[in-house]
């Protein structure tokens, strides 16, 4: 020992005569993408039978850009009626072309919208980070590519259902409606329509009233596709409306992902009719980090965990559980990490996070902040300045948390991490399962055995291990408990628009 | 054994490295930020030139480079360092003689370090003798492999006893060290016995400097200065020729240590044709187009 002292003790010798060149505050330069090459209407109409029509409720509404504040289109609102229109269009579609026209037909179809988002991909990341809030470098990296995949994805199966499902003579179930939320527009949209198409349904689809217009762009894309009239219709406005496509008697299969009371509503809704159903509802997932992580990257995974996309996402590791022996240098080192986050404008390719969705969303997450502060947790924030303008969150943990702290039970889909300590394995699946919740939950640790321990033990449907929010088209996503219910993606996906 | 030098070592993945490292890349780094960074790097170059048929005549054209990076360009800074074999130092330190460039001397039976350690204190005291600034010293591998890490300690030890006032790098070869578990746990024993900076590759075995491979070890300095409040610098050597991948290399200096290791005194990049892509962006920085490869000297 006294010689490894004797070592260190060395380096400090004063260094003489080295050339300094110090860079203070070196800046990276702004890069704010362009926008003059997006063409966004200053009034959108609903898709129906493949036309763009005036809503019979003559209602329009505004969606602005939470970045700046600034209004960028007005949105029509359907009513009942237009719900019907885009049902009966939808039913007519799947009884006259859609369900009859050869599977491998479909397929082409399939394939030709994947391609176009491909070509179209800058447009779309471009209105989807001024539209939703969240950085280019993840609608552009991200977002967007993977839309695209799961139509190549879904586009494969088309002609191959037979050997999806063998001796089950697979049949599709008719009009899908499909409700779909603000916090990965167009990637939803993809999510629910691929395996719609695929499986031979056709689809009425509302996106969320604050980021209609990247599923508006996709119905554009649609149109130029040549899909028959009515395959897919897009109907935009508020919870009415989806209530309107929840309640026809002509729908016979409900996809929904949004919140766990709307899930709720929804399924006394369906309840006593011959609708089938899918949920995918929130989440408030335990990030698990044991003392032989690999600590740097469990970091990385972290911040990926509850910082991507602003933490507006349900299988956000919003509630992270760190072994008690190394919870001081892991939240040292997770504040040190939280420091180099970029917050600002999201149409810099430099910034890491975004803007907060909608003031809407803004408040309650606000209001959470407060909650733990009253509730007697400590808060870290990240050092960073906000701008003047637009909806923005610091990136925010909650340390000295437990079970007991609302902020710990409830989702609060922002920037929010609740941080608790655990000693054993048992007391954090005891821990990571008491939540109504189910979605997800992330593991970090270097040894495989503790992985498959622990992964067969959570009430989770996903369980990511010494990585975090990673997603394929072939992989299934879908929750246990009040997180919902079916699978999205893979071929489980492929079961929730067949009657097998 | 009885001393673990791994206590505070932690795992590392390399699958989170290699994420982590894709997000350096993306940073926007243009006009004024760009031609710092550009400068910045050619001041934390050690021009090499590390052959068996180096000569004193080739040491001095190279030493007439590191003080006279293009002189038809304004206002450049000089490289950091020259990285010469122990027995050219007296021509490299003659040849700088007035100048802040440094020169380095590779040490320790240099590249394979297959040789006695008396061998290699000798080596290391001549090019010390010789009025080396820095010596650039290779670990044993085969020692680290086989886990005599003892070994491994004590001969960085009696290095660092042999370099007096000279700072010592310590060469660990990432290339033949096969995982990033045994970069972390190499640069965790070299810091601990008295490494002032750790350094990737002699530039003699492929692959050189990699970029997870450095941000291991960056990891480990940030670590070490955490705990002893000491700073450690790093040298990623061989296989950066470009400048767009030594400004990655900032962007990932500059989110992993930060700003007090932007300069030369902690952070050099070991590297011969880095050098002139350098130059050739600040040219085209300035006048807005690319000129010749032949307008730079490969001295």
């Amino acid at each position: 020992m006294n010689q490894k002292e004797n070592r260190i003790s060395k380096t400090e010798k004063k260094l003489e005569n080295v050339s300094k060149t110090v860079f203070k505050d070196w800046k990276y330069a702004p890069s704010p993408e362009s926008t003059e090459h997006v063409k966004i209407a200053p009034r959108y109409d609903l898709f129906i039978n493949g036309k763009f029509v005036k809503p019979e409720s003559k209602k329009y509404f505004d969606t602005v850009s939470p970045s700046t504040e600034k209004k960028l289109s007005e949105i029509a609102e359907a009513g009942e009626k237009d719900v019907d229109k885009a049902v009966s269009a939808a039913k007519n579609a799947y009884d006259k072309t859609w369900r009859k026209i050869p599977a491998k037909e479909r397929a082409k179809y399939i394939y030709r919208i994947a391609r176009m988002i491909q070509e179209r991909a800058r447009e779309f990341a471009v209105i989807e980070t001024m539209d939703g809030g969240k950085p280019i470098r993840e609608s552009r990296d991200i977002d967007v590519p993977l839309a695209a995949n799961h139509f190549f994805y879904y586009a494969g199966w088309a002609d191959k259902l037979d050997y999806a499902f063998p001796k089950t003579n697979p049949r599709p179930l008719g009009v899908a409606g499909q409700i779909i939320p603000w916090n990965f527009p167009l990637l939803m949209a993809a999510w629910k329509i691929a395996p719609a198409l695929a499986t031979g349904n056709t689809v009425v689809l509302k996106p969320a009233e604050s980021t209609p217009l990247t599923a508006l762009k996709l119905a554009e894309l649609i149109q130029d596709s040549g899909l028959p009239e009515g395959v897919v219709n897009i109907v935009t406005g508020f919870g009415k409306t989806g209530a309107a496509i929840v309640n026809h008697p002509n729908v016979n299969k409900v996809a929904f992902t949004g919140s766990t009371d709307v899930g709720k509503i929804i399924q006394k809704a369906v309840a006593g009719t011959s609708k089938k159903i899918t949920l995918e509802l929130g989440g408030k997932a335990a990030n698990i980090v044991f003392d032989d992580a690999p600590i740097d990257q469990a970091v990385e995974g972290i911040v990926n965990g509850i910082f991507f996309n602003q933490g507006h996402v349900c299988c956000a590791g919003s509630r992270l559980f760190v072994q008690e022996n190394i919870a001081a240098n892991l939240i040292e080192k997770l504040k040190e990490r939280m420091e180099s986050l970029i917050v600002g404008d999201p149409l810099d390719k430099n910034t890491d996070i975004g803007a907060i969705n909608s003031k809407e969303q803004l408040l309650k997450i606000q209001e959470y902040i407060s909650i733990g502060i009253n509730e007697g947790a400590e808060i870290h924030q990240s050092s960073c300045a906000l701008p003047n303008k637009g909806f923005f969150c610091k990136p925010t943990l909650f340390l000295n948390t437990s079970q007991s702290h609302r902020i710990v039970t409830e989702e609060i889909f922002g920037p929010v991490l609740a941080v608790q300590t655990f000693r054993t394995i048992e007391e954090v699946i005891e821990k990571a399962n008491n939540i109504p919740y189910g979605l997800s939950a992330g593991v970090w640790t270097d040894k495989g055995s503790k992985i498959f321990h622990l992964t067969s033990k959570m009430r989770a449907g996903v369980v990511w291990a010494n990585t975090y929010n990673k997603f394929d088209p072939a992989s299934p996503f879908g929750g246990y408990k009040e997180s919902g219910f079916g699978r999205e993606g893979g071929l489980h996906g492929l079961s929730a628009y067949l009657t097998i | 054994m009885g001393i673990s030098y791994f206590d505070d070592t932690p795992h590392v993945d390399q699958v989170g490295v290699e994420e982590r490292i894709a997000r350096f890349s993306t940073r926007s780094i243009k006009k004024t930020s760009k031609m710092q960074a550009l400068k910045l790097a050619l001041n934390m170059i050690d021009l090499t030139t590390l052959e068996g048929k180096d000569t004193p005549g080739k040491v001095n054209q190279m030493c007439y480079k590191a003080m006279h990076v293009c002189n038809q360009l304004p206002e450049l800074p000089t490289v950091a360092a020259v990285c010469v074999y122990p027995n050219h130092v007296k021509t490299a330190r003659k040849a700088l003689n007035g100048t802040e460039i440094k020169v380095a001397a590779v040490a320790t039976a240099f590249p394979s370090g297959n040789s006695t350690s008396s061998i290699k204190l000798e080596d290391t005291q001549f090019a010390v003798s010789e009025g080396a600034h820095e010596i650039d010293m290779v670990i044993s591998r085969g020692e680290f492999l086989r886990g005599n890490y003892n070994f491994v300690f004590d001969e960085i030890a009696a290095i660092k006893d042999a370099c007096g006032k000279a700072r010592l790098k310590v060469i660990l070869e990432t290339g033949e060290l096969s995982t990033l578990d045994n970069v972390r746990k190499a640069s965790d024993l070299a810091i601990q016995a008295g490494a002032d900076f750790i350094k990737t590759s002699t530039g003699k075995i492929q692959p050189a400097a990699t970029m997870p491979v450095t941000l291991v070890m960056l990891q480990a300095i940030k670590d070490h200065y955490k705990k002893t409040g000491k700073m450690v610098g790093m040298k990623p050597a061989g296989g950066i020729s470009t400048a767009k991948v030594a400004i990655n290399y900032l962007v990932m200096l500059h989110e992993t240590l930060g700003d007090s290791w932007m300069t030369n005194e902690w952070f050099r990049f070991g590297a011969s044709s880095l050098a002139n892509d350098l130059l050739m962006q600040i040219g085209k920085e300035q006048h807005g187009i690319y000129q010749s490869k032949d307008y730079f000297s490969n001295d």
